[in-house]
């Protein structure tokens, strides 16, 4: 709840502003859309984009920090890449545009663009709270996304990928996801760029879990060194629910992650896994806030962070235990590797603890390479630099292992390789 | 093989002088054995030739084959055949074992400009190496020396010494930790890798080990000088009758 005034509005406010003004006529949807969409667009003018003073923006002041937004490029073109995992069913979003041919059996699929021309999707444009700026871009701007249904009792052998790639310009898409009861999938949100130029890149993702679905969705970021990404993930769980999440960062000149979730039902878990490899001049931001709202639900949250060049990193992490949730279990842990001097990050846990009976818990770290560890490598024979990359590379590697999959593990860790070798 | 001259060396940090004027030669073939009391250099020893920076030399030299290798970081060292035998093998969390030894062989073979060996020969060899020294396959699967009993560590060193092959194998306190069981199993992995071209030096303790790797000289190190030199029988006599007699006749 922080309203202010902008005095003037700075060139990435005045391209957004003037931006609406000139592309309100392309924009799917008319009514309560158009209208949902207005008022989106007057809070943000109003608002303009939020600054240190805003508590959840404090480490990243959006308005500092966006200095410029692309002008919409209907010229640019960007073709569809393989899948991450072979075999995977892909539907992709190629500058903003989805495609909803490629779903699996069991898995229903519209074109968002559709659901805001029918307006159904007016209900959807709305903000999580007053300072939600990824909600107010994207909900103002949006032009198409998927949504999505897996059908009770669905069970994908392949992983399913959601490909957006981008090679100028903006895309603001949105994903209403829901999993029927009993279902079980691997989903991969991959973000790619295929050029050098900037693009503006949002998207928000609404999950719900029903009962006792199992899902595992992997954010895997690789934007260009000009790009800013600002997408939301929030969901719900359902009944015995559970959802890994996995955010792999590595890429993008300024990123904003929020993960946003609550537990609505008793037995629900919740797992988070952060990997940022931040390097250059980036910014990067995770913010995530859980609610535990009923009985008996789980979460941990792990989050590693390996920093070089001049970049800088964000963890917010907040957990919400309601009055009545006992018997939560949660504990949250972000690591940090600096590995140079001119990097920072920033971790911020926070716990509001509403229940007695609750076992809560959390811890931020800041280490370097250890010694003894690298001597180890050397004396075996391995050069120092290898050696260091082989020891950064184990730092994340645990969490990526953790997937289980070799088909999903083993390309994420050649991502992960080829990122420490063009920047360590 | 091995020819340390008058070696000083202190701690980086600071400027502790640990080796004070050492001077040891270890030929072709030949397995040497350094004994000592508690804090008179060993370990700081073994640190020195495999090039640990907390260790400065400030007088004399190490020559390897004749040449020094003072100016060679650990890895160069490694690659031209000095192993160390860690006394505390590390626990490296995400490092998989198997592909910790594949980079390290590899690594080696690259600088010594020889091809790198293809997975299955590596496999094959590291089957065969750890079959000889009663390793459990599953072992391997395991992050690098993580949950290792300390027997395991100690043999999880002798598999890396077989595989790596070296012409200076240094074991810092192999046998502290061990069982008598374990303690003959890395005696045998140790003396299946004696030959007329490769030196072993030996740093212990105890007597105990050198009756299972029986030892060609024996040298007593005290504060950071080897105060005495002998055949196997020095290392029975100072089992019998401690250091005391030694550092006197010395002083």
């Amino acid at each position: 709840m922080n309203m202010q005034t902008a005095i003037t509005m700075t060139a990435a406010e005045t391209a957004l502003v003037d931006g609406y003004t000139a592309q309100i006529g392309e924009l799917p949807g008319e009514g309560a859309v158009l209208s949902a969409r207005d008022t989106l667009l007057a809070d943000l003018r109003k608002q303009g984009l939020p600054t240190r003073r805003v508590e959840s923006w404090h480490y990243t002041d959006l308005r500092a920090l966006l200095r410029s937004v692309p002008a919409v490029d209907p010229t640019a073109f960007a073709q569809r890449v393989d899948p991450l995992v072979a075999g995977s069913s892909v539907l992709s979003v190629l500058n903003g545009k989805a495609d909803t041919k490629g779903a699996p059996a069991g898995v229903n699929v519209r074109s968002y663009a559709e659901s805001l021309v029918e307006g159904v999707a007016a209900a959807d444009l709305v903000e999580r709270d007053a300072d939600d700026a990824i909600g107010r871009i994207n909900g103002s701007f949006v032009r198409d996304g998927f949504e999505i249904e897996v059908a009770e009792g669905t069970e994908l052998e392949q992983p399913l990928e959601l490909q957006l790639v981008q090679s100028a310009g903006q895309s603001h898409t949105r994903f209403p996801v829901t999993f029927g009861a009993n279902t079980k999938a691997v989903v991969i949100e991959r973000h790619l760029s295929v050029s050098a130029a900037p693009s503006l890149v949002t998207t928000v993702c609404d999950l719900i879990l029903d009962e006792g679905a199992e899902i595992t969705w992997i954010i895997l970021q690789q934007q260009g060194d000009a790009d800013s990404h600002l997408a939301q993930v929030n969901f719900d769980l359902g009944t015995n629910a559970k959802l890994r999440l996995f955010v792999i960062n590595a890429g993008g000149k300024l990123v904003r992650q929020e993960v946003h979730g609550v537990t609505t039902g008793e037995g629900s878990d919740f797992k988070l896994r952060g990997i940022n490899l931040l390097g250059g001049e980036t910014h990067t931001d995770v913010t995530f806030t859980l609610g535990h709202d009923v009985p008996n639900t789980t979460s941990t949250e792990i989050i590693r962070n390996v920093l070089l060049g001049r970049a800088k990193g964000v963890f917010q992490g907040q957990i919400r235990v309601a009055p009545d949730a006992q018997k939560t279990d949660a504990k949250m842990a972000c690591n940090t590797l600096l590995l140079s001097d001119d990097a920072d990050f920033s971790a911020k846990p926070e716990l509001e603890i509403f229940a007695d009976d609750v076992q809560c818990g959390h811890g931020a770290t800041v280490i370097d390479i250890d010694a003894t560890h690298l001597f180890y490598l050397r004396a075996r024979g391995i050069p120092e630099n290898k050696a260091r990359a082989m020891l950064v590379n184990a730092f994340v590697d645990e969490i990526v292992e953790e997937l289980e999959d070799e088909a999903v593990i083993e390309p994420l860790e050649a991502i992960i390789a080829a990122w420490l070798e063009t920047h360590a | 093989m091995l020819e340390i001259k008058n070696l000083h060396a202190r701690i980086a940090e600071d400027g502790t002088e640990i080796i004070r004027g050492l001077d040891l030669t270890v030929k072709a073939g030949e397995v040497a054995a350094i004994m000592g009391p508690n804090g008179s250099g060993k370990s700081t020893l073994s640190y020195i030739l495999s090039g640990r920076e907390d260790y400065e030399v400030t007088e004399g030299d190490i020559l390897y084959n004749g040449e020094s290798i003072l100016e060679l970081d650990p890895s160069e060292r490694a690659a031209k055949g000095i192993f160390l035998a860690f006394q505390y093998p590390v626990e490296i969390p995400g490092v998989a074992t198997m592909q910790f030894l594949k980079v390290a062989l590899n690594e080696q073979r690259k600088y010594r400009g020889e091809e790198e060996l293809s997975t299955p020969d590596f496999i094959r060899r590291v089957k065969e190496a750890s079959a000889r020294l009663q390793i459990n396959p599953d072992m391997l699967k395991r992050p690098l020396n993580v949950g290792f009993s300390g027997g395991e560590k100690k043999r999880a060193e002798i598999l890396q010494m077989a595989l790596l092959e070296p012409k200076l194998c240094v074991l810092d306190e192999t046998d502290s930790g061990l069982d008598i069981d374990a303690l003959k199993i890395v005696a045998d992995g140790v003396n299946a890798l004696r030959s007329p071209d490769r030196a072993v030096v030996v740093i212990t303790h105890y007597q105990r080990l050198l009756e299972y790797i029986v030892p060609d000289s024996v040298h007593v190190l005290y504060k950071g000088q080897i105060i005495k030199s002998g055949d196997k029988s020095l290392a029975l006599d100072l089992e019998a009758n401690g250091y005391a007699d030694i550092i006197d006749a010395a002083a």
